[in-house]
């Protein structure tokens, strides 16, 4: 609200003369202008082609000809009965239900436990999360390899020391639960430090008087924790939580390479994965994009909320 | 009093184990790096590099397209930044300073592009370059770049431009400056922190970006410096565990370094507002 009177101040209002006010009710569109356009051609464009795409035979010959043979519904047809698809769109969603509860549950416990320690201790430990937060995708992939793999991975080496087993030799990568429970490991790594940092600072929002008071009235830990720290940092777990669902669900670096681009098989797939395959290596492009048109319309269903969210953010101010 | 003493004594040493066990991939990289070979292939690990080498980063330096690789990461990454940073400050001052029909769609469309996920978009954008044989140059992976770079910068220079007090761009119009004045003399100076912030921001998620790079571009003289890492393994039998650490540590650090500085002033982004309701 301040900022409308802000554009017409008192002053400018007296000697305004009328193109003057036309140029000031265009300046917001000239600014934005530039933006809209690049995002338009690079974006728009390839979206409307997306549509056009998905209804079409689009292969790598018609790639060279620049030019599809119209098809109708049979590429949606095709993948809506093939039960990879199926198949790979249920694994994807027990995929994100637990990576997503991962992250949140730990992020929030490393959030809650920061508050607990001595300084020095948080800003050790803040420092490595910060640490951890800063990996790039690809790096982090190739250390988990290493640390990993069967003949001398750090891993199997301490397990064994440990007596958790005898971990030997031991491939974390023979089954598909395996390899994407090592793909979920990876991923919550990398996340929980943007979980813990940012629900920390909103834990900073509760006040000390009120969880005093509430402990004063012999309110215990968990009471305290559901009654006076929830509500207030609850905004934020729900925004970490959509952005998590629609970060997960749409993953692919981590679990591609991680499987290894040789071994991603249909039984091992996620969405993304999936996608690429049979678009881009398989050179249907026709399917691809029908494919990809599910996937957006899902994550388009599944992002709503934190859209609505944000978007009470830009109005606030 | 001594019970307390003895809970956070407690809690110290979970946190000490937790940050223990978050960071140990990092050491073991940087550690690995430096060790020689016979450290790293023995079944019983060295923890730390006691008889420390330099080999390794020079094995990793001397492949094949490593630096081509590198200065095509640089091009792609600046390029599309610059870019990015003069469009989105100016549609941020457009979103931070004025009411205007349409304000509302054009910040859907801001946050609802971050949301799209990449492997969705990689097909039409790979068909659409290839017709105008822009797949396998630079230019085509810049103008992608842009997709997920530009609505970011937007978002974020947003909220940096309303952290500056109104008063001092009022102050100075007053003082008899336009508008324009006030913007170039009293905004940007107190923006340009924040400008640095974000572009920082938006270099390390360029410079991290994989599947665009991996789809458009095929010659192994145009890939960028993540893609490289990725075909690091290779099909040799025998891995050279060394040499990749040595590489994943070189890829690693000027993201580290940049994102060391600018954590604090970015982390919240995201969130920000969220918090005050």
């Amino acid at each position: 609200m301040a900022s409308a009177a802000e554009a017409t101040p008192k002053w400018s209002r007296r000697r305004s003369l009328s193109w003057r006010r036309v140029a000031r009710g265009a300046a917001p569109y000239a600014l934005i202008f530039p933006v809209v356009a690049v995002l338009g051609a690079i974006l728009g464009y390839p979206i409307y082609s997306l549509l056009r795409l998905s209804l079409q035979r689009y292969g790598l010959f018609e790639l060279i000809q620049h030019k599809g043979r119209y098809i109708g519904l049979h590429n949606f047809g095709l993948v809506l009965h093939d039960p990879v698809f199926w198949h790979t769109l249920a694994r994807t969603i027990v995929f994100t239900v637990a990576n997503v509860g991962l992250t949140m549950l730990l992020g929030t416990l490393i959030a809650l436990l920061l508050v607990r320690v001595s300084s020095w201790v948080r800003v050790l430990l803040t420092a490595g999360l910060v640490l951890v937060w800063s990996m790039p995708q690809v790096v982090a992939v190739q250390v988990w390899l290493w640390m990993t793999n069967p003949e001398n991975g750090v891993v199997n080496y301490v397990l064994t020391k440990l007596h958790v087993g005898n971990y030997l030799q031991h491939d974390w990568y023979a089954t598909p639960f395996s390899q994407l429970s090592m793909v979920t490991l990876l991923i919550v790594w990398g996340a929980l430090p943007f979980v813990a940092i940012t629900v920390y600072a909103a834990l900073a929002q509760v006040p000390s008087e009120l969880v005093e008071a509430a402990e004063i009235d012999g309110a215990r830990g968990w009471q305290v924790f559901r009654d006076v720290t929830m509500p207030v940092i609850k905004p934020v777990l729900l925004i970490l939580t959509s952005l998590s669902i629609l970060w997960d669900f749409g993953v692919f670096t981590q679990p591609y390479l991680l499987i290894g681009q040789g071994h991603v098989i249909p039984s091992n797939y996620l969405m993304g994965i999936y996608l690429f395959e049979q678009g881009y290596v398989k050179t249907d492009f026709g399917r691809g994009a029908a494919i990809s048109i599910l996937m957006l319309l899902i994550v388009a269903a599944l992002s709503v909320v934190y859209v609505r969210r944000m978007l009470r953010v830009g109005e606030a101010t | 009093m001594t019970h307390r003493q003895g809970r956070r004594a407690a809690w110290n040493l979970v946190g000490v184990a937790l940050f223990v066990l978050m960071v140990f991939p990092v050491f073991w990289m940087v550690s690995t790096a430096f060790k020689p070979d016979d450290r790293i292939n023995s079944f019983e690990p060295t923890w730390f590099p006691t008889s420390p080498t330099l080999r390794h980063f020079t094995d990793a330096i001397h492949r094949p397209f490593f630096w081509t690789d590198v200065k095509n990461s640089l091009v792609i990454v600046l390029v599309a930044v610059a870019i990015a940073m003069v469009l989105a400050f100016l549609a941020a001052v457009a979103l931070a300073k004025y009411r205007f029909t349409g304000r509302q769609a054009f910040i859907v469309l801001m946050i609802g592009i971050q949301m799209l996920p990449a492997a969705g978009l990689i097909i039409p954008l790979y068909v659409l370059l290839a017709r105008y044989h822009e797949v396998n140059t630079l230019t085509g992976v810049i103008v992608t770049y842009l997709t997920f770079v530009l609505p970011f910068s937007v978002w974020t220079l947003r909220g940096f431009i309303l952290g500056i007090p109104k008063e001092l761009e009022e102050a100075a119009m007053v003082d008899g400056s336009t508008r324009f004045g006030a913007f170039a003399r009293i905004l940007l100076p107190l923006v340009a922190p924040g400008l640095v912030a974000t572009s920082v921001f938006a270099f390390i998620t360029s410079w991290n970006e994989y599947i665009f790079a991996r789809v458009l571009l095929n010659d192994s003289a145009k890939q960028t410096v993540t893609v490289w890492l990725s075909y690091f393994l290779g099909t040799s039998r025998q891995t050279d565990w060394g040499a990749l650490m040595a590489a994943s540590t070189l890829t690693a650090i000027p993201v580290v370094i940049f994102f060391l500085f600018v954590q604090r002033r970015i982390a919240f982004g995201l969130t920000a507002g969220a918090v005050k309701g």
